[in-house]
């Protein structure tokens, strides 16, 4: 058998991917391509196992079946040294910023450039300074997360998920808490690190202004049905999906069997 | 002033049930007993219920909800129910709330246990915890192989601090503990060895006891209540603020960056610690014998320095080094282990220090044995 072309081996490649907690499936059978250099969005309700799908996809938590493919080669039949091999090849923003609490921004950014690079520290102080100033956080090198807001714990999150350059960024949330101004902030973010650097973005989301904004595609995640129903372009999933809860959460309306609008409070 | 809240039910020749509710339905004030309505719903179902509020005056939630109720156990008896006369807002509330049904595997049965269940599951607690603690110390194990083959990923200046707060910082604590121990040994040793004209041999008595027992076991137990409460509660909010999944996805072993420099800490310091006690715990019992008895201070450090042998000293200090390591795993397998929520942060470090000084104690016991049969 001849290798395929690389061009046509996926970036990434979700193959048959069950999950499940102990007897407790949460989603059956997920298969799904992310290309490189595209923005790919993870929706569904909430507690749909969206942000569990993130967990198995960056290594943190083992499929009941099935696997995750990076460029052809499969991260959990791999080794333990291959996967962290992967790992470092992707940069992660969690929800809250997950942000070191014993170090300094400083010493948060600086971390993966010690423990992977050859930089000494004048220069990891350069490229930290460099990447808070991206994220518009110049001059907080100094300061502890507990001394900054929610927001600006995110972005902190952002520039040390953005320290070693990754190929893939994965996002958990990335507006969640944040005010509109700020979200939409966050998404030109986004969209510029994907345009000047060519990264590969996956973005765990229900905010339908990011769904539409930043999206080139998408996994529909079902929470009842534990499955997926549709994978596309959001805007033309909300415009022809077959699937009926497909085109009501994308409309933001609710679908049988669902709880009506309340119309008191 | 309110009105009074009540409930009347009268019941037509047609079987159809009228409930009148009238006065001011508020959380405030005193409801009517409900119960005796309901047992009549389910022991003799009418044919329709009609809901007459037209005497109502004020209400809020405790209204809704005692229309829901009702409604709930009308539906179970699949009785019919006319809300007809009821105030608009109450009848909304009352759809909405009755809108989904209930979903039939929310509940959870909060069913009672029996006393042999309840034994019965503590016993299989106290066993995933013992299956736990074993696995994590094999994880430890591993990880300490990586750090002999220089594999493993931590930073010299975790390990640093670590070792600064296990040990400098607690010597104040360990002094105070240790003198008191020792001048208490004193004490006791100088009534009863008194009596036989024999009271130098206190000497002996505290710095054996200070070195092989006391010393190990009470900064031991010190360190669980400090340090390894510190690591428990520490890791655990780590875990709860998703810092230990950022440090996995980044490729670092968790176990290595974290656990590794606290370990070491503590296995290093808590022997060092225990020698420092041990030596303020002689100069405790020194200084209540140099008081109380007739004797100089030539005489007892002479005493003192035959009472002690290499045995008691590298005894003392082994067991040190068993307490110091059984001190750490258990705060941070607790930590690592530790829920999703503040609360589990609070549990993971108590039970980071019970853990700690049953360990202690059950491996004082076996070494103590042990170390009778090897006569040492």
């Amino acid at each position: 058998m001849t290798e395929s072309p690389a061009a046509a081996t996926p970036h990434i490649a979700v193959r048959q991917l069950t999950m499940a907690y102990d007897d407790f499936v949460i989603q059956r059978d997920l298969d799904f391509v992310v290309r490189r250099g595209e923005v790919f969005i993870v929706m569904g309700g909430s507690g749909c196992g969206k942000t569990t799908l993130l967990k198995h996809m960056i290594g943190l938590k083992a499929p009941a079946s099935g696997d995750v493919l990076y460029d052809g080669q499969s991260f959990w039949q791999a080794t333990d040294e291959e996967r962290d091999a992967v790992k470092r090849r992707f940069g992660v923003l969690f929800q809250g910023g997950a942000l070191w609490s014993s170090m300094t921004l400083a010493e948060n950014v600086g971390l993966p450039l010690k423990l992977y690079t050859s930089l000494g520290p004048a220069e990891i102080r350069d490229v930290t300074a460099y990447k808070l100033a991206l994220v518009g956080l110049a001059g907080f090198e100094q300061y502890y997360p507990s001394e900054l807001s929610g927001g600006m714990r995110k972005r902190a999150g952002l520039a040390r998920a953005i320290a070693l350059d990754p190929e893939i960024l994965y996002f958990d949330e990335p507006s969640a808490g944040l005010d509109p101004v700020s979200a939409r902030l966050l998404d030109e973010l986004i969209l510029e690190l994907r345009d000047s650097l060519g990264t590969t973005i996956v973005v765990v989301t229900h905010e339908l202004a990011s769904i539409f904004a930043i999206g080139d595609n998408a996994v529909f995640l079902d929470g009842a049905a534990k499955r997926q129903l549709a994978v596309g372009n959001p805007r033309e999933l909300r415009d022809s999906s077959t699937d009926e809860r497909v085109r009501s959460f994308l409309h933001r309306a609710a679908s049988d069997g669902q709880r009506p609008a309340a119309g008191v409070h | 002033m309110a009105a009074p809240a009540t409930l009347d039910a009268r019941r037509d020749a047609d079987g159809t049930l009228t409930v009148s509710l009238a006065g001011d339905w508020l959380l405030t004030s005193p409801l009517p007993a409900t119960a005796d309505l309901f047992a009549a719903l389910a022991a003799d179902p009418p044919a329709r219920i009609v809901l007459d509020g037209s005497g109502l005056g004020r209400w809020d939630t405790a209204l809704a909800a005692a229309l829901v109720a009702l409604s709930r156990a009308a539906e179970a008896a699949t009785i019919p129910v006319d809300a007809g006369s009821l105030p608009a807002g109450a009848e909304r509330l009352r759809k909405l709330a009755l809108a989904v049904p209930e979903r039939s595997d929310a509940r959870r049965a909060s069913a009672h246990v029996g006393l042999a269940g309840q034994v019965g599951r503590a016993a299989l607690r106290i066993l995933a915890a013992v299956t736990e603690l074993l696995a994590f110390i094999g994880v430890c194990v591993q990880s300490l192989g990586r750090l002999f083959r220089g594999r493993a990923t931590y930073q010299r200046s975790d390990l640093m601090l670590a070792i600064q707060e296990a040990g400098a910082e607690s010597l104040p604590i360990v002094s105070l503990i240790s003198f008191l121990i020792g001048m208490i040994f004193a004490f006791v040793g100088v009534r009863q060895l008194e009596q036989f004209g024999a009271g130098i041999y206190v000497a002996d008595l505290v710095a054996v006891a200070m070195i092989r027992e006391m010393a190990p076991i009470m900064t031991a137990i010190i360190m669980a209540g400090r340090t390894g409460a510190a690591y428990a509660a520490g890791l655990g909010t780590m875990k709860v603020n998703e810092e230990i999944d950022a440090l996995s996805s980044l490729g670092v072993n968790p176990v290595d960056f974290l656990v590794l420099p606290r370990l070491l800490a503590l296995i290093v310091m808590l022997p060092v610690l225990t020698l420092y006690g041990s030596l303020l715990g002689i100069a405790g019992g020194a200084f209540v014998s140099l008081v109380m008895l007739d004797v100089s201070f030539v005489q007892y450090a002479a005493q003192t320095a035959d009472a002690l042998g290499l045995s008691s000293l590298l005894g003392g200090l082994f067991k040190a080094f068993v307490y110091g390591s059984l001190v750490a795993v258990a705060g941070c397998q607790q930590g690592m282990a530790c829920g999703d929520s503040a609360m589990a942060v609070g549990q993971a470090t108590t039970r980071a220090v019970v853990m700690g000084i049953v360990l202690i104690i059950v491996s004082a016991a076996i070494l103590t044995v042990i170390y009778i049969t090897l006569d040492i």
